[in-house]
């Protein structure tokens, strides 16, 4: 490795790079709205699921009861109808997610004891938001049986009845239960494949393409100076990047961070030899810029969004499908990140998912220059 | 005094053509030498298989010195290879360039700005050095191609086709930059498609579906032409030629734009001759003389004659 | 409107501006019936943009055309009713065959049914490919694609064929077939205009337009040219020590252009008679032995050089 001629890819990178108006734009840009596009777009907490509601007896008893469901934050209740076919067509059409029927003789089955059915329809198209309504819908009418069964006890003189189970429940590591502080971390690592990858996958591609390699190839220039001389700006550029989406995940969303910046920083560089390394041998291979930008798209995007643990959780997933996971460098890296926001361990735990990624970082190395060699096929 | 190029059986099979077929010639330094041939002879493969960015299947090749199979990169260091899409940076100024190229050859500080201050007068772009390569006119392309080529000092010069659609005057130019090489002992071997561009060349390779039809410099080649070339003018030339073509002597009746072009078996002979055909028919001809022959001329007869009509 | 006696071809004053660029400064020309005529210049030079205009494809900024008696500007669409156009690398598709080639091209430019057999063997014909129309086009090699890429583009047999750089690296037999089947069709009465940059090439034309930086240079017969426009004569050196009398030449007075030429030198004298013998006395003074020194017919390029050198154009970028 001689070091002018690093030097030399090294600068010409720079500057073709600076004046390359629309790839630093996508360098800034696509990151901070990817950040705002996930940070505020992506919700798992299910709240404010509309409702319809058909009184079939309107009395005080029911409006009482209705009322639970009108204060809890899980649901809002948007309309009283009076008849099923507007129900009907309310679920439908979408209006509602959960339609509440409340059966002509309410108070009268009470009082005698019950039970009593009220009816409770839900638009399952939607799993999830359905099975959030039937657990809040039974634990808002289980809340509404006990108080019934307090105030009966009451009346017949067994006051102060506790109940014989109680859990008590500590979150630890995101209080608030914030979906957004879940989220936002795992779209740093999204983020830094994608660029990673794609900006790095244009760029031998671009050689062949505007026909400067071929001559390139008749220097001395060896595979591994073109190899690091043409990264090492991208790696530049990639660190700046996370930088800011980190500084943008902690003061913007407020997301905390409990961890070590040196822990973070190992792993950012880490990850980022894979991708770029990555990236590099899309680029080879590819005998277009167009391919080149597609497959690296499919090859870093794809897994590290489906497989990585980001939105779906590996744990969940076939086992089959979970073995496939350990072969995703970004599932190492999600784990290492949420790690350092929210949980703050120290490095003997994260030591296999940092050797995993090390193990990754110099695989892919080694492809790379393997991969590259100066001559026209 | 020892080649600076060398070819043995040179040989490459691309999967529907054979491209080069056992090219064996020679380069001395100080001499410009020409591949010479149409599309699809072999032109391009040859040199890139010389600048050892595609390997041979069989045959071999010394460059400076060097097996350019064996030993490819310890012979790049001293060759300069500008092949047809010049490897110019387009997004770079002339001067970034120029530099880019300074540095991967690894060429002294010292020397750098010297040589490219000498290399930019010769080639009339000392004016241009701050603008981008991209916005040059294809000539001052051409130029600065050969410019970043030679600011090392290499003893090869490989130039693929690179003349190719440039203006008469850059063309001028680049030839007298080319010339000025000479004097430092470099080799020179440069292909082109154009034909009349092989005068140029001291020495040339007339190259025809992968083989040398002929391998000599330009005077000696066309006295491989039997007979004479003649050039009749005249304002009716579909009549003139009708009337001259499969005439006693006559081997090859040609039209061009304001004439005929023949090629005779004996000038002295035919002349007086064929003026009197032409006179018998009463066709006016402004001139009908013997002309120099052109390497054109010897191509097609050549490619004719092992052919029988064309490819 | 249509004037039937008029040229096929006319251009006055022609000028086409992108941006602040000038392709095309105000040229004028006019093609003939049965012409061959030749735009001869450089890349750049503005001849593919004078080509296109007067094909319709692009608006003249000023001045204007008639191209078979339709103005280029007003009514492009009947224009190209009434050309043929041939590009440079002709977009023949390689994966199909022969015949499906014609036929999708004959399906372009409406090439009625009732003719469509006739013109489809009468381009096999001319091609040399008859009985070998489902030979896939991408086998065939480059000299037999040229002529067959002529035949699709005159499939609708217009009266006016544009040619871009027709055969630019096609080997001289190859090239020889093709022009005389452009002579064959000019003898016709089809006029054409061919642009290029390859000056044996214009060898071929009947009259050339030299074109330099968007303006004529120069307009007439090959011959014409090479006699008459010519600013002052051409010599041939043959002499020894080469560089030594070149550097001589390079300074006398006399000497308007000296350049190395292969193994000779190329002289520019204004007078070949008076320069001779003054120059060959000016060299065996310093050394120099000459064996020969001689008037040459200068080519195309040469023509081509003392022109644009003379307007004080030379080497700009």
């Amino acid at each position: 490795m001689r070091w002018h001629r690093l030097a030399a890819i090294v600068r010409k990178e720079v500057i073709q790079i600076s004046r390359d108006l629309p790839s630093l734009l996508i360098t800034v840009a696509m990151p901070l709205l990817l950040m705002l596009a996930f940070g505020y777009g992506v919700r798992f907490d299910i709240q404010h699921i509309p409702v319809y509601v058909y009184d079939r007896e309107g009395s005080q008893q029911s409006q009482e009861f209705l009322k639970h469901f009108q204060a809890s934050q899980y649901f809002n209740v948007v309309k009283t109808v009076d008849n099923y076919p507007t129900l009907i067509q309310a679920l439908d059409a979408g209006a509602c997610r959960l339609a509440i029927v409340i059966p002509v003789n309410f108070s009268e089955q009470l009082k005698t004891g019950g039970p009593v059915s009220v009816q409770a329809l839900i638009d399952a198209t939607d799993n999830n938001m359905a099975n959030v309504s039937i657990s809040y819908s039974e634990a808002v009418v289980q809340n509404y049986n006990r108080e019934i069964q307090i105030d009966w006890l009451r009346r017949h003189g067994q006051a102060g009845l506790q109940p014989p189970l109680t859990v008590d429940t500590r979150t630890w590591f995101n209080e608030d239960l914030e979906s957004t502080a879940t989220i936002v971390p795992g779209v740093v690592a999204i983020i830094m494949a994608v660029i990673g990858a794609f900006l790095t996958s244009l760029t031998i591609a671009r050689e062949w393409e505007r026909g400067t390699m071929e001559q390139l190839i008749s220097t001395p220039v060896t595979p591994l100076e073109l190899m690091v001389g043409k990264l090492v700006p991208y790696f530049v550029i990639g660190l700046l990047d996370t930088a800011l989406c980190a500084g943008m995940a902690i003061w913007w969303f407020q997301v905390p961070f409990h961890g070590q910046w040196s822990v973070f920083f190992l792993s950012c560089t880490l990850f980022l030899i894979v991708v770029l390394s990555m990236g590099y041998v899309v680029s080879v291979v590819a005998k277009s810029q167009l391919a080149a930008s597609q497959t690296a798209l499919i090859a870093t995007f794809l897994p590290a969004f489906l497989l990585s643990g980001f939105i779906y959780p590996i744990d969940q997933m076939p086992v089959v499908i979970q073995l496939i996971t350990h072969l995703i460098p970004a599932r190492y890296f999600m784990t290492i990140i949420r790690d350092v926001f929210l949980k703050g361990t120290s490095i003997p735990l994260l030591l296999n998912d940092l050797l995993a990624l090390a193990i990754f970082a110099i695989l892919l190395t080694v492809l790379a220059t393997r991969a590259f060699h100066k001559k026209l096929s | 005094m020892p080649a600076a190029i060398a070819t043995s059986d040179l040989t490459k099979r691309f999967p529907s053509v054979l491209a080069v077929d056992r090219l064996s010639f020679e380069v001395y330094p100080g001499e410009i030498f020409g591949l010479v041939g149409p599309d699809g002879a072999g032109k391009t493969t040859t040199v890139r298989m010389l600048a050892g960015v595609l390997t041979p299947d069989s045959g071999s090749a010394m460059v400076s010195g060097f097996d350019i199979v064996r030993e490819p990169e310890s012979a790049k260091a001293h060759i300069s290879y500008m092949p047809q899409r010049f490897g110019l940076y387009e997004d770079l100024t002339v001067e970034e360039n120029i530099r880019f190229y300074a540095d991967v050859f690894g060429v002294p500080r010292a020397d750098r700005e010297q040589r490219s201050r000498q290399l930019l007068d010769a080639a009339g772009m000392d004016q241009f050095t701050t603008r981008l390569a991209g916005k040059l006119s294809g000539g001052m392309k051409q130029k600065l191609g050969l410019v970043c080529a030679l600011i090392h000092r290499p003893l090869v010069i490989l130039l693929d086709e690179p003349t190719n659609g440039v203006d008469p005057v850059s063309r001028r130019d680049f030839w007298r930059i080319l010339y000025s090489l000479l004097d430092e002992g470099i080799a020179i071997l440069m292909s082109t498609a154009y034909l009349d561009e092989a005068e140029r060349c001291h020495r040339v390779a007339l190259l025809h579906q992968g083989r040398i039809l002929f391998c000599e410099t330009p005077a000696k080649l066309k006295t491989h032409l039997r007979g004479a070339v003649l050039s009749v003018v005249a304002p009716e030339p579909r009549r003139v030629r009708a009337a001259l073509d499969g005439v006693d002597g006559v081997l090859n009746a040609l039209l061009v734009g304001d004439g005929v072009h023949l090629v005779v078996d004996d000038a002295t002979r035919r002349i007086p001759e064929l003026r009197a055909k032409l006179q018998a028919a009463e066709l006016p001809f402004d001139r009908l003389e013997e002309v120099a022959p052109t390497i054109e001329d010897l191509f097609v007869a050549a490619t004719s004659g092992t052919d029988g009509k064309s490819t | 409107m249509t004037d039937h006696d008029a040229a096929p071809v006319i251009a006055r004053d022609l000028v086409k501006r992108f941006g602040d660029f000038v392709a095309v400064d105000r040229i004028s020309l006019e093609a003939q019936r049965g012409e061959v005529v030749g735009f001869l210049g450089p890349n750049g030079a503005g001849k593919s943009t004078t080509i296109r205009m007067l094909c319709g494809l692009l608006r003249p900024t000023a001045g204007q055309a008639l191209v078979a008696g339709y103005d280029v500007a007003r009514e492009p669409e009947r224009v190209r009713q009434r050309i043929g156009y041939m590009s440079q690398k002709f977009s023949l598709y390689n994966d199909l065959r022969v015949i499906e080639n014609i036929r999708f091209f004959a399906s372009l430019y409406d090439v009625p049914t009732s003719v469509l057999r006739e013109r489809e063997s009468w381009v096999l014909d001319m091609a040399g490919l008859s009985g070998r129309g489902s030979t896939l086009t991408g086998t065939l090699p480059s000299g037999w694609k040229q002529r067959l890429a002529l035949g699709c583009a005159m499939l609708h047999r217009p009266p006016i064929l544009f040619l871009d750089e027709p055969t630019s690296g096609v080997d001289p037999i190859s090239r020889r077939q093709f022009w005389e089947l452009i002579h064959t069709m000019a003898a016709e009465g089809v006029t054409v205009l061919v642009t290029t940059h390859y000056m044996d090439e214009a060898e071929y034309c009947n009259r050339l337009v030299m074109i330099f930086q968007g303006r004529i240079i120069a307009s007439g017969s090959p011959t014409e040219l090479k006699q008459r426009a010519m600013t002052g004569a051409l010599l041939l050196v043959e002499c020894e020590p080469l560089g030594l009398a070149l550097d001589l030449l390079q300074q006398t007075p006399d000497v308007r252009d000296a350049a190395v030429f292969g193994n000779v030198l190329h002289v520019v004298v204004q007078d070949a008679k008076n320069a001779i013998p003054r120059l060959r006395n000016a060299l065996s003074q310093h050394g120099v032995t000459v064996t020969k020194m001689e008037p040459i017919r200068p080519s195309l390029e040469d023509v081509f050089v003392s022109l644009t050198t003379a307007q004080g154009a030379a080497g700009k970028a």
